[in-house]
């Protein structure tokens, strides 16, 4: 096997993913944490662009980035525990995320190791992605029946948000 | 006029030919094909970082020389030392300065993500140009990629936390605070943006950036002016001009997430604005005004840049103009008219543009003629238009009504 510019770029983006995905849960300062989990989620679009999945790596920039890490940031800017520098690594419920972390590897393992596909040979990409995502995110025997149950979910999370900041 | 055609030509191709010049120096060196184009493809990536800092640099001096003028003064000029005609270089001797100076680090700072902001936010306005169309053909855009328009949003949605970053690792309640409020800005005008973006995208039919100003047989700002209005004002808000200038208000904010920043990172963020405000002409020339399109671009394909250039000129003078006239406004102002104006008519335009355009591809079997599309869709917006007039005045009635009453009731009161 001859070593390619993308094998390089793999190996580089899943560094960044697994080595900032470990300093997200070590590091003692919130603040750092959250500047951490921004470079594992731009790995990730790294890592997207290398599968031909260009819309999936501006989705990720744009939502996980964009939305949910700035999100995050204002989030724990606002906790009063902020200020109070450094942080324990674990607070006392740390037993239950191991737990939940461990049964939830143990299903992505299971469902790696029930695909396991050998001689798989990668189909070309077809020209144009994102046609054919819109197609099938509106097409009845697609994906319109998620996709809109997911809109619906936005909606009320939307609504919700409304009724409870409203003044009364 | 034979050798003017002769010239055109040369230049139309002079990218191309100057790239396929050094493959061949390149592969003369014995250089394999592939280890050549990609020399060849990281000179290209090369000079397409360089070119906004060059335009910039001379923006800055267009900035304040047109600034001086609005102002009545001179602005720079090459009395005392020597900077050029009419003051040409002061820049590059600003530039200069800004690099030697000292480098202050107040205390208290954290060192990483302090000096990492800087590099951070330039990075992030130059990654814009790379697929901002300068010309047709493949030869003047770094790389016309299929997501074209969402590649530039995502990047500049994505570069928010850098803010954040800069103005939390400064140790200074002002940049803290300044921080939270260029987020909240930015953040809040990106959905009037992205909703007039996605308006467009729909009524072009692709995202690839010269997909857009191919299907601009009449130009978009025409056909659709309310999503360039609204795509205008959100760009005033993302790039920071004068009415919604409120990230670096010095009475409330000193200078906003920047505070503690001076000599060249104060010059990294300075640069990254100016990149920014003619990335976003350059993205409004390309959306609403055409492009590189004009007169006789298909005999000289050199000339669309040029057109692309006077467009993105009269952009950004609008924005001068209007930054240099128009007092700034209040926090709270700047939210409402977001949320309570510029986006529920960004979702309405988005609609109406949408069912409209669907409409006449519906009711043309073979292809709607131009003006015909452009007529019908400047006819909506022209509607939509009316009924924002018409349910932002019948609120407004209402209100007073609603006032008149309130003081008909006190005035009762007090006589009883």
């Amino acid at each position: 096997m001859t070593i390619t510019l993308s094998h390089i770029l793999f190996a580089l983006f899943g560094l960044m993913v697994l080595g900032g995905a470990i300093a997200v849960v070590t590091v003692r300062n919130l603040f750092h944490a959250a500047l951490w989990l921004m470079l594992v989620l731009f790995g990730m679009a790294g890592l997207y662009v290398l599968l031909e999945a260009p819309f999936f790596a501006a989705a990720q920039l744009f939502i996980y980035m964009g939305a949910i890490g700035i999100l995050i940031i204002f989030a724990i800017m606002l906790t009063r525990a902020f200020m109070r520098q450094p942080m324990p690594r674990a607070n006392e419920q740390w037993w239950l995320a191991a737990l939940l972390a461990a049964v939830l590897l143990g299903v992505i393992v299971f469902l790696i190791l029930q695909n396991i596909r050998p001689n798989i040979v990668a189909e070309a990409v077809p020209e144009s992605t994102i046609h054919i995502l819109g197609v099938t995110l509106v097409d009845p025997t697609g994906y319109a029946l998620p996709f809109e149950v997911a809109s619906v979910l936005l909606v009320m999370a939307l609504i919700g948000a409304v009724t409870i900041v409203r003044e009364r | 006029m034979d050798w003017l055609t002769r010239l055109l030509a040369f230049l139309s191709n002079a990218i191309v030919n100057i790239g396929d010049w050094l493959q061949g120096v390149l592969m003369g060196w014995g250089l394999p094909e592939a280890s050549a184009l990609l020399v060849v493809r990281a000179v290209g990536a090369l000079v397409v970082g360089f070119f906004p800092l060059i335009v910039v640099i001379f923006l800055i001096w267009a900035y304040r020389k047109i600034a001086a003028r609005i102002q009545g003064r001179l602005g720079p000029n090459s009395s005392g030392t020597w900077a050029g005609p009419w003051g040409i270089f002061q820049t590059f001797a600003d530039a200069i300065k800004m690099i030697v100076k000292e480098d202050i680090r107040p205390q208290g700072i954290d060192p990483i993500p302090y000096n990492l902001a800087p590099m951070l936010v330039v990075f992030a306005s130059v990654m814009l140009w790379a697929v901002i169309p300068f010309g047709p053909g493949r030869s003047l855009i770094g790389t016309d990629l299929s997501i074209g328009i969402f590649y530039i949003l995502a990047f500049s949605s994505a570069a928010l936390f850098v803010f954040l970053m800069a103005g939390w690792s400064s140790n200074n309640k002002y940049a803290t605070v300044g921080a939270f409020r260029a987020v909240a800005q930015l953040v809040g005008y990106e959905i009037p943006q992205l909703l007039a973006v996605l308006t467009v995208v729909a009524v072009a039919g692709t995202m690839k950036m010269q997909g857009i100003v191919d299907a601009q047989n009449v130009i978009f700002l025409a056909a659709m002016p309310l999503t360039a209005f609204i795509f205008y004002m959100a760009s005033l808000a993302e790039i920071n001009a004068r009415p919604f200038e409120l990230l670096e208000a010095e009475s409330e904010l000193v200078c906003g997430y920047f505070t503690e920043y001076s000599g060249m990172k104060f010059g990294m963020f300075y640069l990254a604005e100016f990149m920014n405000s003619v990335a976003v002409a350059a993205i409004f020339t390309t959306l609403f005004l055409g492009g590189w399109r004009g007169p006789w671009v298909d005999q000289a394909p050199i000339l669309g840049t040029l057109w692309f250039f006077i467009k993105m000129g009269l952009v950004i003078l609008t924005w001068m103009f209007i930054q240099l006239t128009l007092p700034r406004l209040r926090i709270d102002q700047m939210l409402n008219f977001n949320w309570k104006f510029l986006t529920p008519l960004a979702i309405a335009n988005l609609c109406v543009t949408v069912l409209v355009n669907k409409g006449i591809t519906e009711a043309f079997p073979g292809g709607a003629p131009v003006w015909t599309r452009a007529g019908i869709l400047l006819l909506s917006n022209v509607l939509l238009v009316l009924a924002v007039w018409g349910v932002s005045a019948l609120g407004r009635r209402q209100e007073t009504r609603r006032a008149w009453r309130a003081a008909q009731a006190t005035e009762l009161e007090v006589t009883a």
